[in-house]
């Protein structure tokens, strides 16, 4: 589904990225790891199309997307939220899903500003999808909040309902469960099984390595930028590379425990 | 030999449809320079407030107002020139440490478009205070060295030309040295390098800032007094100063001290030559085009950084 | 009170009595006039607002379309020999081309670049106009001619108060009405966070773009509105200082919310007025005013308001 070829992405003379490749299948979890200042969100940043890579070439189904901006990737299928959530503060919960839907709508800007009765219409619809979305994260009852007045962890998962108004075949998740507690990182777990369940392709960057050993199908590590290895949670979790070059002793440990 | 330095003009040197010649060049060169001089002066006031505190100080060309306009009178009050001009300076200073305190920092966390909008504020403010303290008419300083033109290669230069242009260079090695070579100065560099960072080791950054507004006032009503004597003051020549010097600082690259006195001397020339060579009634609609054509080709000036936005 | 602040109809029909109201209040024409300046600000303003407000995009030049409309209004009669309702519209049109022209790429740019650019952009109209004196009449402006609709001459004050008001609620209206459409979803989703909404597939050159033309089109319907209503147009109406003040009305009324544009206008028409025994100290206390409420009131009038109301209950 999403095919990353040998990208990289340099910031003057530093590599942020550097020739990276990976492909993540549908209805499948793909988890990038590594430590803090692997590039995990710069990678993140190069494939959704917010930075422009260097080298290399992102495909979406065989089509070259590499240099697309990212609205067009998001008309194209793909989604992704942000580590550092960027959510629509001053607008509704509801409000913030039902922007997701912004490219399923029929937008005519003269039909807006005369609010011509198809618009109503569509509003109704459109709210109708984004509550169907807000029930499945566990957000309903909060519809009619503002953004701004979320929880943290409330806050993350009204990303991915926003994600998943949008209608994605491959989805990029950073970080979902950071800052999150046990409870909230338990729902969120089986939310995103739930979502690769459907058929889309989860691009994952997440720091919980149990959840992380738990639900993906694949692991790939990187490390300052740079591929370390990829492979299922237990091949990673034996690979002496992963635990002597990069995870350092702690590190290993918490892996072999997870 | 005139008739013949013609001629070679009008084949060699034909720009704009004009019969150009070189001492005409040099006339054109030298105001200039002398004009550039002054928007260096406002860039680089820019500059260091921007460095400091992140703020866009659009009440910049107030403080050249209020250089040249209270050295008018007080020296019209019967203050000697030099010590009318110190005054100048004081008030300047004290009114941009008063803007710091009472505009700025109570203002701490607002976005850029809204302290933007406080500066213009500022700038409607001290240009409507002038306007009641002084009066609405023009006001011209006796030059500092005589009237008499001096020649050179040809073209003929105000001996002010000079003061301004010395004045200019004083300034700017002032700084430089200051910047450089002073504890202080070096807080301010850190503190423009790293806010939070220069306060961990114990800068205090709300007296740098206020240092920058003061200091910044100072070097435009030095650029105020210094120009009074070529092109006349009035309560309003502020808005339009602080304009241009705001397009020189973006020539420059923003925050680039260097950067700001480069884009100065050339908005100056540009605007001169312009005017000389194409148009002198759009005179002051070259520095704006050129704010337009540099933030559309490289939106970071000549000397400036790229950066990259975080998400 | 707070839910009636975002309802639409309310609003509207609350500004409706207001204006039906106010007119026997008023002792004399003199404040119908000052009235209808209000709505024509107002108006700008309120197009300001869908940029700023709404889209969260800066323009320290707005007055130029203000101006474009204004100079539309006296040269279309004045020298093409065209109707001035209809060169109202041409102005409207032209503004809005010139939005949509100079915006694509000024737009590109963030923060106080493109309040910069959008500033040499708004000064160098205004040098236009000033300079092409053969057309504008220069620094001195130029006489407009009077509105006539249908053969029915447009002169008197009441006449422009009930004019100016009709176009005030029609304009508040489509403002009110892009909220929680697509477009006005869009438009706050840029506000809030420009790479989110990338990234659900919002073409934000575009959504800004049309911002841009809206608040441009505003602005000049309401430029060509003040010019037929005074007679009379000069080049500050497109200068650096209008463009001040109407961002000021936008941020003093309060960002985003259209009563705000209203009440903010109404500040900065009514108080130079009422201080004209001051005029000296016009330019003082307009500083004043700008630099007091961006200090103490961020959120802007409105927004204020309706915070401590929800606060007291």
């Amino acid at each position: 589904m999403l095919a990353v070829r040998n990208i990289g992405i340099s910031f003057g003379a530093l590599k942020a990225i550097d020739d990276v490749s990976f492909s993540a299948n549908a209805g499948q979890i793909l988890t990038v790891i590594g430590p803090n200042g692997a590039g995990k969100t710069t990678l993140f940043n190069v494939i959704s199309g917010v930075y422009v890579a260097s080298h290399g070439r992102v495909e979406l189904d065989g089509e070259d997307v590499t240099s697309l901006a990212p609205d067009a990737l998001a008309a194209r299928g793909m989604s992704r939220t942000f580590q550092n959530l960027q959510i629509f503060q001053r607008m509704t919960v509801a409000q913030n899903v039902m922007v997701g839907r912004h490219l399923k709508e029929r937008r005519n800007l003269f039909a807006d500003l005369l609010r011509l009765p198809s618009v109503g219409r569509q509003n109704r619809e459109t709210r109708e999808v984004a509550l169907q979305l807000l029930e499945e994260v566990g957000l309903a009852d909060k519809a009619d909040v503002l953004a701004g007045d979320l929880s943290y962890g409330g806050c993350k998962r009204l990303e991915i309902a926003r994600a998943l108004a949008t209608g994605p075949r491959v989805l990029l998740l950073d970080e979902p469960a950071a800052g999150c507690n046990a409870v909230e990182t338990e729902e969120i777990d089986r939310l995103i099984c739930r979502v690769a369940e459907k058929g889309i392709a989860v691009v994952l960057v997440e720091h919980d390595m149990k959840l992380v050993m738990k639900i993906s199908h694949r692991i790939l590590v990187l490390d300052r930028g740079k591929f370390l290895a990829e492979g299922t949670p237990d091949q990673v979790r034996e690979n002496p590379v992963v635990h002597q070059a990069y995870l350092g002793n702690r590190g290993a440990k918490e892996v072999q425990g997870a | 030999m005139r008739h013949w330095r013609r001629e070679f003009s009008r084949r060699h040197i034909d720009i704009g449809g004009r019969y150009a010649s070189m001492s005409e060049f040099l006339q054109f060169f030298f105001s200039g320079l002398t004009v550039g001089a002054v928007y260096a002066l406002v860039a680089l006031g820019f500059t260091l407030i921007y460095n400091a505190s992140d703020v866009v100080n659009f009440a910049q060309g107030e403080f050249v107002m209020l250089g040249g306009m209270v050295t008018v009178f007080a020296s019209a009050a019967g203050v000697p020139l030099p010590l009318a001009a110190l005054i100048a300076i004081c008030v300047a200073v004290a009114v941009g440490l008063l803007l710091y305190w009472l505009a700025i920092a109570p203002a701490r966390g607002a976005s850029a478009v809204s302290i933007i909008i406080i500066t213009i504020g500022a700038s409607i403010f001290l240009k409507g205070g002038a306007q009641v303290a002084f009066d609405k008419q023009f006001h011209k300083l006796p030059s500092f060295s005589g009237d008499a033109p001096i020649d050179v290669l040809g073209a003929s230069i105000l001996p002010q030309s000079f003061w301004v242009l010395g004045g200019t260079l004083a300034a700017v090695l002032i700084l430089y040295v200051f910047l450089e070579k002073t504890l202080v100065g070096k807080a301010v560099l850190a503190t423009s390098a790293n806010r939070l960072a220069a306060r961990l080791v114990g800068i205090n950054t709300a007296t740098i800032m206020a240092l920058a507004f003061g200091g910044s006032a100072a070097i435009g009503a030095i650029a105020g007094i210094l120009v009074t004597p070529i092109t006349l003051t009035s309560y309003d020549v502020g808005t339009m100063m602080a304009l241009k010097g705001f397009a020189a600082a973006m020539l420059g690259g923003m925050g680039n001290p260097l950067g700001a006195v480069v884009g100065g001397l050339l908005l100056g020339l540009l605007e001169t030559l312009g005017a000389g060579y194409v148009s002198s009634t759009y005179k002051d609609g070259f520095a704006f085009v050129m704010i337009l054509v540099i933030l559309f080709a490289m939106p970071q000036g000549l000397l400036g950084r790229r950066t990259v936005d975080r998400v | 009170m707070t839910t009636l602040l975002n309802n639409r109809y309310a609003i509207l029909a609350a500004l409706a009595v207001v204006i039906a109201v106010l007119p026997f209040t008023f002792p004399s024409n003199y404040y119908l006039r000052v009235a209808s300046l209000v709505w024509v600000s107002a108006f700008a303003a309120i197009g300001l607002n869908v940029l700023m407000g709404k889209a969260g995009q800066v323009s320290l030049g707005h007055a130029a379309f203000f101006g474009i409309g204004a100079y539309s209004a006296a040269i279309g009669p004045a020298h093409l020999g065209l109707p001035s309702w209809a060169s109202l519209a041409i102005g409207a049109c032209i503004s809005g081309l010139l939005a949509y022209f100079v915006g694509r790429p000024i737009l590109r740019l963030k923060g106080h670049y493109l309040a910069i650019a959008t500033l040499g952009f708004g000064v160098l109209i205004a040098l236009v106009i000033t300079t092409e004196s053969r057309w504008t009449g220069g620094p001195d402006g130029m006489p407009v001619a009077k509105l006539t609709v249908f053969g029915w001459r447009i002169g008197t004050a009441y006449a422009w108060y009930w004019l100016s008001a009709a176009f005030l609620l029609v304009g508040a209206w489509i403002a009110l009405n892009l909220d929680d459409t697509p477009t006005g979803r869009a438009f706050l989703a840029l506000h809030d966070s420009e790479v989110a909404a990338r990234v659900v597939g919002i073409d934000v050159a575009a959504l800004k773009l049309r911002a841009f033309v809206i608040a441009a089109v505003y602005a000049s319907i309401a430029g060509s509105l003040l010019a037929m209503m005074n007679g009379f147009v000069n080049p500050d109406l497109a200068g650096f200082q209008h463009s001040v003040e109407l961002v000021t009305m936008v941020v003093l009324g309060g960002l985003g919310s259209i009563v705000g544009s209203i009440v903010g206008a109404a500040v900065l028409v009514v108080l130079p007025q009422a201080l004209t025994v001051f005029q000296e100290y016009e330019n003082l206390m307009l500083g004043f005013i700008i630099i007091v409420s961006m200090v103490f009131m961020r959120d802007g009038i409105v927004p204020m308001i309706s915070k401590l109301i929800a606060r007291a209950r």
